[in-house]
């Protein structure tokens, strides 16, 4: 039988980490936080009016309507799935906000939450239930949802308007403690979203279908209820984020959100959330929003007004984040390896001389890279 | 895979599953857990018939499965794992993370592990979360635990704990399966023992009653394949010394798997290479082909070093490596029979990248003629070959190269009887030819039918080297069994394992 | 716990022959389908000039398609293929000056450089296709819409004669099409780099043991998808004469992707059906022609072939095994 003592050593020996898997795991997990602050602090010195609360509350609102999507997303990409059509549904949610307006507060709110929820639940039952790549099924799903925006506008010719003094206009006009309504509501979300990861097993079990989908099956997770399921709150976040723009913007905007989609997953991705699934954070999402609205902020300020711009920093900004993860993950393993193998190199013992194993090692030539191939 | 296998574990016991590769040590947990269904045959937990469709259903029933890959979430918590899915709950639904963190403490303190369950998974070695696994087996009030390979990546004091986890459960009342390939193991902890031999059982009862010898002799079949089963013809003992030396690899190492592994195959001769499961056998054959990540060595061919890790460098040198697993690591499925045969020579049977048919046909007819492969049309896709001809295929992949040295991992498993002695007979005439062959086989016989010389491995270690009079099976089973403590073969500098003091046979 | 008698064997393959006839032959049996239907309730759809049409309008995505074909060959997906395409018919005009050629080749070699980016980034870094293609969708578009801007009307009597000229009747845009598919064809088919491409794809550890240099011949693949797309960028801005890089191309990887599994190339890799992408391609068409047609309305034709993708996808892959 084993002693505790021995017991202790093993754990503290398992719990160590090399300064460099830790330094690499660190920015691996809040590098966009770091980048977020130095380019704030940055920014208010190069222009003071950056700092200024009403450019502050400004960005933040600005973030406010891209958050929803980024945060349905998130747990998307924890199960190692992907979700392309929050554009279109985004879109389309505004659409129906506006429409539904004209029925009053309740109608404008519901009737985005529900189509879209049920875009996202077929989505994933489709998903769950054959073995199509989640990236076809969402960019058909794109296709679709855009189809039936066009199909609910006279193909894109009428735009719907909030009526001027619905309440629905407040959702999104109206402030709290000098905080936008849709801040107030995306905060709150977040904070739903951190407990729902963190403490329910619903949240767990996303991870595990994302990190160790085999694993997850034989725990008996419930994995195909929990694919249903995020892609359907995937689905009602990007409605919900359709409506407060709709409010916003007192209108349904057929063309909105085009390209959104990428967006969002730029955030996500730059959050600090592996594309490959089973790790991220959600308050990290959070900051690669604010993060790319800050940069769209300093974009204008930079003088280059054609916001196309933002995209071409998306997509790099996707891509150095993407090598980034690959190579700090390799860091990590590396130095895990080195844990490990050092540990055995010590009880490996010295280095013993060649064997020969018989006679006739006589025609030695030194002859490297005498071979081409 | 499984023929008529019964098998009975009673509580409180650790019972072991031993078997070569093939033997259906995977396939009968995989049977017990649900992942696969038996066809025939049933299956009682205590006393009751059950039968599972899922592994969560054999789960639910009291089963728990502890794989060799750990199969938790790294981002959660110690805790969060422990109790993945069956998480308790406050009033409001949320997971009551007080009530969670102090009754996973409880869980991991009667198992004697050290740790903070709050700490995330990913942040602890190994050996730690391979207990983890173990001790959310024991909260699902696990009356059978599996354990399946659980020590293949642990250190030798994670091992120590480990084992003081699993003795703990047997004596709270489990019955637990351990399957490890290092044997030492098993006498240290286990107390019965089934032998699988070929899908089927050939020896089950105390493991106390078993020494070492009769367990491996059991393992590898001796008592029933015994001589003759072989088409070599006798090994030819005295040229093969005088002969140009061919290979020569010196010093490999690989972190954890060899450490300082040296071979040296001359012309026309058949140096066989044993080893147990785990031996360190096909990593030895990889790395002189530079398909394994070495930290050290040096490889040599007919004089010229060639570089390490890399395979074109010991593809173009004339080394050429039949891989053990055909499936994940030799046959491309979907391609044809043609364009499998080619494909290492896709240069040679080419011009400015353009395949030529002629040459492509005259190569593809040649080796078809000469290794007898049975085909319908040399344009049929390779998955729709029998086994053993599609190892003919992989054989006429490596000739094609013209290699002169053939390095050939477990040729003749899972093939045909038939087609086994051909693939033997072919490797004895290769070598008559003047090819340099490194054989490994996990059949005693085969090894000794073919081989001049054959280099036994024990932990990633030269154990022992039999030349002469030595290559005879019972010298052979002796030297698998002691791993080179009795013998007087120039390797005996190598002290026995460390290992060897579990043994308590 | 005691087992008795056990006799297991490992599950068998669930394909079936049905399956398996579908994902070989089924996109020629929905297309003569398609085509009869058409005979019967399309007026004026067995005459020269509609067909020509067809023909030209397929033309683009049958090129991207070829490109995606080999991509998904080896394992991979490239969906950067609709912005490469935008971003050659953005670069084109700039140097529409030095004459029609070198700006095509200009277009050209912009596609090529972002295929070598992808198939470093891919072979070399270890990244999922799928994301550093999804990094040059985003980041190719914007690109595109930051060189090219607002619309650009292109009169260049070259570019003009390749959208709209013809030789014997047939024109250029299909000509090319018909010339590529044929070099695709024998590139897959009668050329180590084929059998290179569907052994990656089939077993990639067992094609690099056979010494096959996964890193090239990946960066290969890649850059000619990029090529190809980059080309029917150009074909589509010679023929509609202007270059609106925010929507031309648009949704193409999408386009390309169903062309290709349609057409029985599977998404796990190890095939590339050429002459299968090409049926794929003419489906997806007439798919969309037949709608327009008839006058069905452009939002329920996108909603058609979204579900048409779906469906179709599904018949080739399957369902989920459990």
């Amino acid at each position: 039988m084993t002693d505790r003592t021995e017991v202790e050593v093993v754990a503290i020996a398992g719990t160590s980490r090399s300064r460099v898997e830790q330094l690499a795991r660190l920015t691996q997990r809040n590098g966009a936080l770091v980048i977020l602050l130095a380019l704030i602090a940055v920014s208010s010195i190069a222009y003071p009016s950056f700092a200024s609360a009403g450019n502050l509350s400004q960005i933040a609102l600005q973030a406010a309507f891209l958050a929803p999507l980024a945060l349905g997303l998130t747990f998307v990409i924890f199960t190692g799935g992907i979700d392309l059509s929050v554009g279109s549904v985004f879109a389309l949610g505004g659409v129906l906000a506006a429409w539904a307006s004209q029925y009053g507060f309740l109608a404008a709110l519901l009737v985005p939450l529900i189509v879209c929820t049920l875009i996202g639940l077929i989505q994933g039952a489709i998903i769950a239930g054959t073995s199509i790549p989640a990236f076809i099924v969402t960019l058909a799903g794109l296709l679709f949802a855009r189809g039936l925006l066009l199909a609910l506008t006279q193909e894109g010719s009428e735009t719907y308007k909030v009526p001027a003094e619905a309440a629905f206009l407040q959702l999104s006009r109206g402030s709290f403690l000098g905080l936008g309504v849709p801040v107030w509501i995306v905060l709150i979300l977040f904070a739903v979203g951190v407990v729902v990861l963190h403490r329910t097993s619903y949240g767990s079990t996303l991870l595990a279908i994302g990190g160790q989908p085999d694993a997850a099956r034989l725990m008996g997770l419930p994995v195909l209820r929990s694919t249903l399921i995020v892609y359907s709150v995937s689905g009602t976040m990007a409605g919900l984020a359709g409506a407060l723009t709709a409010s916003y913007t007192a209108s349904g905007v057929t063309t909105l959100g085009v390209g959104l989609e990428l967006t969002a997953i730029a955030s996500v991705v730059l959050g600090g959330t592996l594309l490959t699934g089973g790790a991220g954070t959600v308050v990290g999402s959070l900051v690669g929003v604010v993060l790319l609205q800050v940069v769209a902020n300093l974009i204008n300020r930079l003088g280059l007004t054609n916001s196309n711009w933002q995209a071409v920093v998306n997509g790099a900004v996707l891509l150095v984040v993407a090598v980034a993860q690959v190579l700090l993950s390799r860091v990590q393993a590396r130095e895990r390896e080195r844990r490990r193998g050092g540990e055995s190199a010590e009880a490996d013992g010295a280095d013993r001389a060649a064997k020969g194993d018989g006679a006739g090692e006589v025609d030695e030539v030194g002859g490297a890279g005498a071979q081409s191939s | 895979m499984l023929r008529d296998v019964d098998f009975v574990l009673r509580p409180g016991t650790i019972h072991t599953i031993v078997g070569e590769n093939g033997a259906g040590k995977s396939t009968l947990i995989k049977a017990l857990t649900g992942v696969y269904q038996a066809e025939s045959g049933t299956i009682e937990l205590a006393g009751e018939r059950v039968s599972f469709d899922h592994p969560s259903q054999a789960q639910d029933a009291g089963i728990s499965t502890v794989y060799q890959e750990v199969n938790l979430v790294p981002l959660l918590s110690v805790a969060r794992n422990i109790f993945l899915g069956r998480e308790p709950r406050t009033r409001f639904g949320l997971i009551d993370l007080g009530t969670l963190n102090s009754r996973a403490a409880e869980v991991v303190a009667e198992l004697g592990i050290d740790v903070d369950v709050a700490t995330e998974l990913g942040a602890l070695g190994i050996g730690v979360q391979q207990m983890i696994a173990l001790a959310r087996a024991v909260t699902t009030e696990a009356t059978v635990v599996i354990m399946d390979e659980p020590t293949s990546s642990l250190e030798r004091r994670e091992v120590d704990v480990l084992f003081g986890v699993a003795r703990r459960l047997r004596d709270q009342g489990a019955g637990i399966v351990f399957v490890s390939h290092r044997l030492d193991e098993l006498w240290e902890l286990c107390d019965e023992v089934t032998i699988l031999r070929d899908g089927a059982v050939v020896r089950t009862g105390s493991m106390a009653e078993l020494d070492r010898r009769s367990l491996i002799s059991a393992m590898l079949g001796r008592d029933i394949a015994e001589h003759g089963a072989t088409s070599f013809s006798e090994a030819p003992e005295t040229e093969s010394t005088t002969a140009e030396v061919v290979l020569e690899a010196t010093g490999l190492r690989a972190p954890g798997r060899l450490h300082d592994v040296g071979i040296t195959v001359h012309a026309g001769e058949i140096l066989g290479l044993a080893g147990l499961l785990g031996s360190g056998r096909s990593e030895t054959v990889k790395a002189v082909y530079g398909a394994l990540d070495t930290s050290a060595g040096q490889i040599t061919v007919r004089g010229s070093r060639i570089r390490r890790q890399s395979v074109p460098a010991a593809l173009g040198a004339g080394v050429a490596l039949l891989s053990e697993d055909r499936k994940s690591e030799g046959i491309v499925p979907e391609l044809s029979v043609r364009d499998n045969i080619v494909l290492a020579v896709l240069s040679r049977v080419s011009r400015g990248g353009v395949l030529s048919r002629r040459r492509v046909d005259a190569l593809v007819d040649r080796y078809i003629d000469r290794l007898g492969i049975k085909l319908s049309s040399p344009t049929q896709l390779v998955s729709e070959l029998s086994g053993g001809n599609q190892q003919k295929v992989l054989i006429a992949r490596w000739l094609a190269t013209e290699p002169s040295v053939f390095l050939l991992d477990e040729p003749t498993r899972g093939i045909d009887v038939g087609a086994k002695q051909e693939v033997q007979a072919l490797i004895d005439e290769l070598a008559e030819k003047g090819l340099a062959v490194v054989l490994i086989s996990s059949e005693t016989e085969e090894l000794v039918a073919g081989s001049a010389r054959i280099v036994v491995l024990r932990d990633g270690e030269i154990s022992e080297t039999l030349t002469g009079y030595e290559v005879e099976n019972s010298r052979l089973l002796a030297a698998l069994v002691d791993g080179g403590a009795a013998s007087d073969a120039p390797s005996a500098e190598g002290a026995p394992c460390p290992d060897d003091a579990g043994d308590r046979a | 716990m005691k087992a008795t008698a056990a006799t297991a064997s490992a599950p068998v393959k669930r394909s079936t022959s049905l399956r398996k006839w579908i994902a070989d032959y089924g996109v020629y049996v929905a297309l003569a389908l398609l085509v009869l239907v058409n005979i019967v309730i399309t007026p004026h759809f067995l005459t020269v000039a509609n067909l020509r049409l067809q023909l030209i309008q397929t033309a683009p995505v049958l090129i991207v398609a070829l490109g995606m074909a080999m991509v998904i060959g080896t394992k991979g997906i490239d969906l950067s293929v609709g912005s490469v395409m935008a971003l050659s018919a953005a670069i084109m005009p700039l140097y529409i000056g030095y004459g029609t050629l070198p700006a095509i080749l200009v277009g050209i070699v912009a596609g090529a450089l972002s295929g070598l980016m992808i198939g470093v980034l891919v072979s070399s870094f270890g990244l999922q296709p799928i994301v550093a293609t999804l990094a040059v969708l985003i980041g190719g578009r914007g690109l595109a819409n930051v060189i090219g801007g607002e619309i650009k009307n292109l009169s260049d009597p070259g570019l003009v004669s390749l959208g709209t000229g013809s030789v014997l009747g047939v024109p250029y845009s299909v000509l090319s099409a018909v010339l590529l598919v044929i070099v695709v064809a024998f590139l897959m088919r009668r050329t180590t780099f084929g059998v290179m491409v569907e052994a990656i794809g089939g077993n990639r550890r067992a094609a690099e043991l056979a010494g096959i240099r996964i890193r090239s011949v990946l960066v290969t693949v890649y850059v000619l998808s990029g090529v190809l797309a980059a080309y029917a960028g150009v074909l589509v801005a010679a023929r509609s004469q202007a270059s609106d890089p925010r929507t031309l191309g648009l949704l193409m990887e999408l386009s390309a992707i169903a062309a290709v599994v349609i057409g029985g190339t599977s998404l796990s890799g190890g095939r590339v059906r050429v002459l299968g992408t090409v049926g794929g391609a003419l489906l997806m068409q007439l798919i969309v022609s037949t709608l327009v047609s008839h006058n069905v309305a452009d939002s329920i034709s996108q909603m058609v072939q979204a579900v048409v993708i779906v469906v179709a996808v599904a018949l080739q892959v399957g369902r989920r095994k459990s």
